[in-house]
């Protein structure tokens, strides 16, 4: 076995040595649809945990009810043991369709969390630049979105999340409006990043590969109404050259897995 | 356009209508048509009178009035329509009345209302500007993808700062589209205010020629009310251009 399943079946389960984000009881209805029904999970500090299920299983409404965009109809969400209801500086956003200022260049658009915060105009420039350089983008500062390719939008989006140093990324299927190539490097990227920053990413998708190449921990949602029906642990060494973990024993062995469990919901 | 397979040019096609007024106002056909030379001559005889140049500034000041008024309270208007389903479900049915009755009916009771003079000049470029510029504002900010503003909110925009930084900007264009289409109809507005009321500004100057049979005069005045108009939109259209290029590809 390439992982360690943690449970099955939707009991609540025993909260982890240091977890950052709590989430209990999480229900959520829109109208007659019920989207999500007593969720309980904990997100472990400094790791990145992906939640992954089929199209419509409520992903991107646990999401945003842990970001604080939408308000739960039941339970709660702390925080650093916090809880929380509004959004808030500890947890940053990165958005499917990228959620940038077509009228702002990638500098202002970087800058912005910042500049809602009141930093004053230089030393948020300079940060801006700093986290630029670090997504790969430097050179493009003075450029406006429009003049970005899809990656690199994204790109934007993510310098974004990291300049206003939140201690929780929450990245809601970023990587779906970027094309293949791109994605393959952005989740490198990804992994490089988690390595440096020590922040905590909750990262939305359904794409198992994916899931399973960058996570350290996945959080299998059924369909709807979205509940936690699984919790997997990948055990893939990704200190290394990030192509060899596609041909990772464990990581086929993981990607299997998890297929074997989504099957019944497709069929 | 195009002549015998060639292609025409705006301004070569109006020379030849400039034209063919002449060679009319020349055979002396229609006493109401004098020869366009004759227009020029008086066109640049009126702009020397003072007559026409204090009529200038009343109408101009009216008209710029009218206009502030109409985007000063159309764009927050539009902007809450936008914003708030109960504002629009007030407001939406007498926005779209307005937008397309014919105004003109109604300057007889601004008259009523306002009096013979400038004020209801200013009302009428008003009335006849501000619809379409809510209209077109609120229908900016419908289309402002929801993901921005979550965006902002997400990292802590407070109201007025989501307002200022986000809504306005990204629902510029189509404001802008507004504002231009309000600024013509307020070339109307003002147009048919003066002549209603005929005692103020280019009104009282197009009663006088009219009355007296001066048309060369007549029709001097109406050409610079176009080429104002034109120019008007002339500019409006150059500085959404310049917003278009920032605002680019909106995703
Ligand atoms: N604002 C809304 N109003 C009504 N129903 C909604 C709303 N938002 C989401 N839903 C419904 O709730 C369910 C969960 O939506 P959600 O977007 O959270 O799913 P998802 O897992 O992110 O799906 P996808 O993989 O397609 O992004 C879906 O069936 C969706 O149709
Ligand atoms: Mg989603």
């Amino acid at each position: 076995m390439g992982a360690t399943a943690l449970r099955n079946g939707p009991s609540p389960v025993p909260a982890p040595i240091d977890s950052i984000v709590e989430v209990r009881g999480i229900s959520k209805t829109y109208g007659n649809v019920e989207a999500l029904r007593g969720i309980d999970l904990d997100f472990p500090r400094g790791k990145l945990t992906s939640l992954l299920g089929p199209s419509g299983c409520g992903k991107t409404t646990l999401l945003k009810i842990i970001a604080g965009l939408i308000r739960a109809d039941g339970g709660t969400v702390a925080i650093n043991g916090k809880r929380v209801s509004a959004p808030g500086p500890e947890r940053a956003f990165v958005f499917q369709d990228f959620a940038l200022m077509p009228w702002a260049t990638v500098t202002r658009n970087v800058a912005f969390g910042l500049e809602l915060r009141g930093t004053n105009k230089a030393e948020r420039e300079e940060t801006a630049r700093r986290y630029i350089a670090e997504v790969g983008l430097a050179g493009f500062e003075d450029k406006y979105p429009h003049e970005l390719s899809g990656g690199m939008r994204q790109r934007v989006g993510l310098a974004r999340a990291l300049s206003v140093d939140a201690d929780v990324l929450l990245l809601d299927e970023p990587f779906s409006a970027v094309d293949e190539q791109n994605r393959r490097k952005f989740q490198e990227d990804l992994i490089r990043l988690r390595t440096n920053q020590n922040k905590t990413f909750i990262f939305v998708t359904h794409s198992i590969e994916e899931a399973v190449y960058i996570s350290d921990r996945i959080v299998l949602l059924s369909p709807r109404p979205g509940r936690v029906s699984q919790i997997i642990e990948p055990e893939i060494d990704r200190s290394g050259d990030p192509e060899r973990i596609h041909r990772d024993r464990h990581y086929l062995d993981t990607v299997d897995e998890i297929w074997q469990g989504l099957k019944q919901y497709v069929e | 356009m195009t002549l015998f397979g060639y292609r025409v040019p705006m301004m070569a096609s109006l020379l030849v209508w400039c034209v063919v007024w002449e060679i009319v106002g020349r055979l002396d056909l229609i006493f109401l048509l004098p020869p366009f030379s004759d227009v020029l001559a008086a066109a640049f005889n009126l702009v020397q009178t003072s007559s026409w140049q204090s009529a200038t500034v009343t109408t101009l000041r009216a008209f710029a009035t009218g206009m502030a008024l109409s985007i000063v309270i159309g764009v927050p208007l539009g902007v809450l329509m936008g914003r708030v389903k109960i504002a629009d479900d007030l407001l939406g049915m007498w926005v779209n009345i307005f937008s397309s009755a014919p105004l003109s009916a109604i300057v007889p009771v601004l008259m009523i209302l306002f009096g013979f003079g400038e004020k209801t000049i200013v009302a009428a470029v008003f009335l006849f500007a501000i619809w379409i510029i809510v209209l077109d504002t609120r229908a900016g900010v419908r289309h402002i993808s929801p993901s921005l503003i979550e965006m902002a909110r997400s990292y802590g925009a407070s109201r007025p700062a989501l307002y200022t930084k986000i809504i306005l900007w990204a629902a510029l264009p189509e404001i802008l589209a507004g504002i231009r289409l309000g600024l013509i109809r307020g070339v109307k507005g003002v147009v048919i205010g003066q002549l209603l009321v005929a005692i103020v500004g280019y009104g009282a100057l197009f009663e006088t020629f009219s009355r007296n049979f001066r048309m060369a005069e007549f029709w001097a005045l109406t050409i610079i009310l176009f080429a104002f108009a034109l120019l008007i939109a002339e500019l409006i259209e150059r500085a959404e251009a310049k917003v278009e290029y920032y605002a680019g590809a909106r995703q």
